[in-house]
């Protein structure tokens, strides 16, 4: 099961934070610092994995984003490059050629996405067409929401 | 419509606005009147784009701080009011605000609240804030409890699928339990949607609370005849949890493994499904999660093994590997292929997958391969030696993961044939590591060396390489065995010596463990050095008397080495002066300055010697004479340090040759117990000690050392002996002096011949992680008490520290705990502990033991059932 995934630039600031365990605000901080902080320090050619207390850390950069993940000893760390994969063509779907600033001025889509991809820490879907359908659909509902209010208020409704 | 109105719409906000209906009244206008004077005093606040491109405009750090400051400040007022038409725009301000580290606790609350609105925006937002302001530990519990049943009763199934998403992220123990049952009607939903949501949190909620897992049961079974993939790999996920949760489940579940083929096989063998499809791969995340619930149903379950042996062949071989997901595929093949039971052509295949894996060029793939081969070296040596010369290569990776894993499979592959050829490559890889790698790296080396050198003379000259090259993160126990293993090797005496002294003129800036052990053979045997034969290959000839004091006197005055070296080095300077001939005065110069030093410690040294060189000066020659030969049995040398701490090096060879395991401990026994004339009672117990039972051996090494060899008797007195053994043991393990015990201990035929014939029985408890949990068990005559002596035993490299070992029993039986012998395990030490079993009522005995200890750092705990204990054990 994947414990957390945080998503950080390269200046080490966090982009991103899901947790899928439970720990009090303080020691996520220190997690987040001391991760980011050695995942900077690590040359480019270094393998994707680094073993961290019990956990193993895959991660990943896609231009100026890291995606970092932390797994359970008994996971697939090449899957979980794959998930890692797979959400940043999700985002790129979404956004369209997905950029750094898509994710900071939107954080919450790409928090939106990444739920209907995962949930508890496990995969929900694989199709990607699916996950992009039920995106679509709720912000439809939103739209459809932010519409009939408008309507009401002109008194058309 | 007035213009001035129209101005005016926009900065209302959108509840306001339903006001302005064109059929509006006296009293509607005032209402609105009203409320925009309520909004000029409150204003509309910032969008969240614009907060966000304020914070990054923010050049310093304090000047982002006071930028968001101002904002919590006005949020949290608006908070207050009760504002619910900006709340949502508020909290989504607050996320950031909470992502940049500033603290958002005041918003939990809020959020709550707009989980309960009904619009979807709202509970959007109010959910995500949900999961990254709340977790499990908020005493909000109840509140969202409630708002999360309502929300999966829902009739938008996005909503159904917010509150599932929240409550597979933050389900603590209580909510579980207050919500399966949704969770389970949820899973047996029409919707496909719905229902791998419903499966995930069923498997969280499992994950939380195991006993839960029965109501899941019947709604599980049913998702494996799915189409729908999402369904089909939530479905998989929840399984694969239930079976490791219990193997009654597993059982249950053994049936479904043709169904698993058949999807597995379906997977493969469709053609291209531009949905699943993943370069080439049809679904890879389906295809892992299934091969791992394979692996698990197939443990040790020779029918499910060979069930899955054909589709394992076929993934191994038909996956395409030019890609990341197909090696990801191949992988997980692999390890399920290791774990089962499966055929032998297929294991070779697994482990020729690994070999190819060491060869490609991602460094992920080949950091898999090492991280594999790790695993399956045990299993399966000879296949693994094949690729020793690329996992050598390994070595040299830039990467510290790579090369950490390379490390410790070259060593797990070492073996008698490659010593000399592994140990050249990891010694120059001890030479050139990062610190973090030189003590795990020298100590494994040492080992090594000690297991597998073909001779004396290679094996010093592999322990003063590890010497120099890992300088002072050598571990302390090496330098006692290697002073140990000079002293037992009397013919390379002299050559070690001047290879020491050579070493230490050279270089002997801060290498306080070859400096100790240099300077202690230095002074051991000073004559021999003078007379070593030259080393003409590299160029060394033996020292004059000169250069030695001269090099001592360097030694004594360089402020880099500690007081315990200054002490070695007094010492052997005292020594060299019955060893050489014209440097006496030099010597007794040196000693005399130290009558005076700072140091107490070495002052009193100082101070001491000197007394030899003067009054006592006749007793100096016999003081200081050469020591007999130390024999490498260390185990006698720990424990008369450590008294009663047992740390046996003996273990370390119990893995790999019990039998010159067996035959070297009763030698070691023999020499305990020297002259008696007990050896026909040996004769029996070489005979009747079963291999497994090192143990045991130990402990009774122990007791001799602690009680000083002294006089055993071998009359046999039978009924006693079992006791009286046992109660010495608690004492050995309390740490308690003998003395207090009156003599007839001593004489009281503590190792009678029935005491060591009559079998104690042993039971591994636990062996897992490399902690290996033994219990001697040891009934107490005329009682319903069985005593048991608990040996932990850490078999790993690391030190286990804050080891707390616990014991539960049915109420039936009475458990008594006498204290532990410690709680921490050096590697290969042990802890002892003794208990108390009585049971009057004469049932079996179950026992749940518990653990945790810290390794490395990391928090380890775990928990066993012990219920194999021998049926007769109460007779």
């Amino acid at each position: 099961m994947m414990q957390f995934m945080l998503l950080f630039s390269r200046q080490g600031k966090l982009r991103l934070q899901k947790w899928y365990v439970a720990h009090p605000d303080k020691l996520k901080k220190k997690i987040t610092r001391e991760l980011i902080t050695t995942i900077l320090a690590r040359k480019p050619k270094m393998c994707s994995f680094l073993e961290w207390r019990d956990l193993k850390i895959v991660y990943k950069r896609y231009a100026s984003l890291y995606f970092c993940c932390a797994i359970e000893q008994c996971d697939n760390e090449l899957l979980t490059l794959e998930i890692i994969h797979r959400y940043v063509e999700l985002l790129d779907k979404y956004f369209g050629s997905v950029c750094e600033l898509d994710i900071i001025f939107n954080f919450e889509k790409a928090y939106f996405i990444l739920d209907e991809l995962m949930l508890g820490g496990e995969v929900q879907e694989t199709s990607k067409k699916n996950v992009l359908k039920a995106i679509a659909a709720q912000d439809l509902l939103q739209e459809d929401e932010a519409m009939e209010i408008a309507l009401r208020d002109v008194g058309l409704l | 419509m007035y213009p001035y109105y129209e101005s005016d719409w926009s900065v209302l906000p959108p509840e306001a606005n339903r006001r302005f209906n064109p059929a509006f009244n006296m009293a509607t206008i005032k209402q609105v009147v009203n409320e925009a004077i309520e909004r000029v005093r409150m204003p509309t606040p910032m969008r969240l784009r614009d907060l966000i491109r304020q914070i990054r405009a923010a050049r310093t750090a304090a000047e982002e701080r006071s930028v968001v400051n101002k904002e919590c400040a006005y949020i949290r007022s608006t908070f207050r009011e009760e504002d619910s038409v900006w709340r949502c725009r508020n909290i989504a301000k607050l996320l950031y605000i909470h992502m940049l580290g500033y603290p958002a606790h005041f918003g939990q609350l809020e959020c709550l609240k707009l989980i309960a609105s009904p619009r979807f925006t709202d509970k959007r937002i109010g959910y995500l804030g949900a999961m990254l302001l709340l977790d499990e530990r908020q005493d909000v519990h109840l509140l969202i409890t409630n708002c999360l049943k309502n929300d999966l009763n829902s009739a938008t199934q996005f909503v159904v699928g917010l509150a599932l998403c929240t409550l597979g992220a933050i389900a603590s123990p209580e909510m579980a339990r207050d919500l399966a049952g949704e969770i389970e009607r949820l899973m047996k939903s029409p919707n496909a949607y719905i229902r791998k949501k419903a499966a995930l949190c069923a498997f969280r909620i499992i994950k939380r609370v195991p006993e839960l897992m029965e109501i899941f049961l019947p709604a599980t079974r049913s998702l494996l005849s799915e189409k729908n993939h999402g369904v089909l790999i939530t479905g998989v996920t929840l399984i694969t949890e239930m079976c490791e949760n219990s193997p009654d489940t597993l059982s249950h579940f053994k049936k479904i493994v043709p169904n698993l083929v058949r999807i597995l096989k379906n997977l493969i063998l469709a053609g291209y499904s531009p949905e699943h499809d993943v370069s080439g791969v049809s679904d890879p995340f389906l295809q892992v999660k299934i091969l791992k619930l394979l692996r698990v149903l197939g443990i040790n379950d020779v029918d499910a093994s060979e069930a899955m042996n054909d589709i394992l062949a076929q993934v191994a071989t038909n996956t395409e590997t030019s890609k990341n997901v197909g090696n990801t595929i191949l992988y997980e093949t692999v390890l399920s292929i290791m774990d089962i039971k499966s055929e032998g052509g297929l294991r070779v295949l697994a482990v020729n997958i690994l070999g190819r894996f060491l060869l490609n060029n991602d460094k992920n793939i080949r950091y898999v391969a090492l991280n594999t081969l790790l695993r399956t070296v045990h299993v399966d040596t000879s296949a693994v030696q094949r690729h020793r010369s690329t996992i050598l290569e390994c070595l040299k990776d830039p990467d510290v993961s790579i090369r950490r894993r390379a490390m410790e499979l070259s060593f797990a592959l070492v073996n008698a044939q490659n010593i000399r050829t592994m140990m050249k490559e990891l010694l120059a890889f001890l030479e050139k590591t990062d610190p973090e790698f030189k003590a795990q790296c020298s100590s494994a080396i040492v080992l090594a060396a000690e297991r597998y050198a073909p001779n004396k003379r290679w094996h010093l000259d592999t322990l003063l390489k590890v010497l120099v090259a890992a300088g002072n993160y050598v571990r302390d126990d090496v330098i006692s065995s290697t002073i140990q293993l000079i002293s037992d090797s009397s013919s390379q005496q002299s050559y070690v010596s001047l290879q020491l002294f050579k070493a230490l003129s050279e270089d002997h800036q801060n290498r306080q463990p070859l400096t100790q052990i240099a300077v202690w053979s230095i002074g051991e045997y000073g004559d021999l050095l003078l007379q070593a034969t030259p080393d003409e290959e590299n160029g060394i000839v033996p020292p004059t008397e000169d250069e030695v004091i001269e090099l001592y006197q360097k030694l004594l005055w360089s402020p880099q080495n500690t007081v315990t070296t200054k002490q070695y080095t007094l010492m052997s300077l005292t020594k060299l002066s019955t060893r050489f001939n014209n440097t006496n005065n030099k010597i007794q110069q040196i000693i005399s300055s130290f009558c005076s030093s700072l140091h107490v410690e070495l002052q009193q040294r100082g101070v001491e010697y000197s007394q030899l060189f003067g009054k006592y000066s006749h007793l100096r020659p016999p003081l200081l004479e050469r020591m007999p030969p130390m024999e490498l049995t260390r185990s006698q040398a720990d424990n008369g340090q450590t008294n009663g701490d047992v740390s046996d090096p003996e273990m370390r060879s119990v893995d790999n040759s019990p039998r010159h395991n067996v035959h070297s401990e009763s030698n070691a026994l023999l020499d305990l117990l020297g002259g008696t004339d007990s050896t026909s009672d040996l004769d029996v117990m070489k005979i009747s000690q079963p291999v497994a039972q090192p143990v045991s051996n130990t402990n009774n090494q122990d007791l001799l050392d602690l009680l000083g060899l002294g006089p055993i008797s071998s009359t046999p007195t039978t009924d006693t002996g079992g006791n009286n053994l046992g109660l010495i043991m608690e004492n050995n393990n309390s740490n308690a002096l003998i003395s207090n015990q009156n003599s007839n201990f001593l004489s009281g035929d503590l190792f009678s011949s029935t005491a060591i014939e009559r079998n104690v029985p042993t039971l591994t408890a636990y062996n897992k992680d490399g902690l290996q949990i033994v219990f001697s068990l040891n009934k107490i005559p005329d009682s319903n008490t069985l005593s048991i002596n608990v040996t932990t035993t850490n078999n790993t490299l690391s030190t286990m520290t804050d080891y707390i070992f616990q014991v539960a029993v049915p109420r039936t039986f009475q458990l008594q705990m006498l204290s532990p012998s410690g709680t921490v395990l050096s590697p290969n030490g042990n802890v002892t502990q003794d208990l108390k079993v009585t049971n009057p009522s004469r049932n079996s005995l179950k026992m749940k033991v518990r653990l945790s200890y810290l390794i490395d750092g990391n928090p380890v705990q775990d928990q066993v059932e012990v219920n194999n204990f021998p049926a007769d054990i109460w007779d």
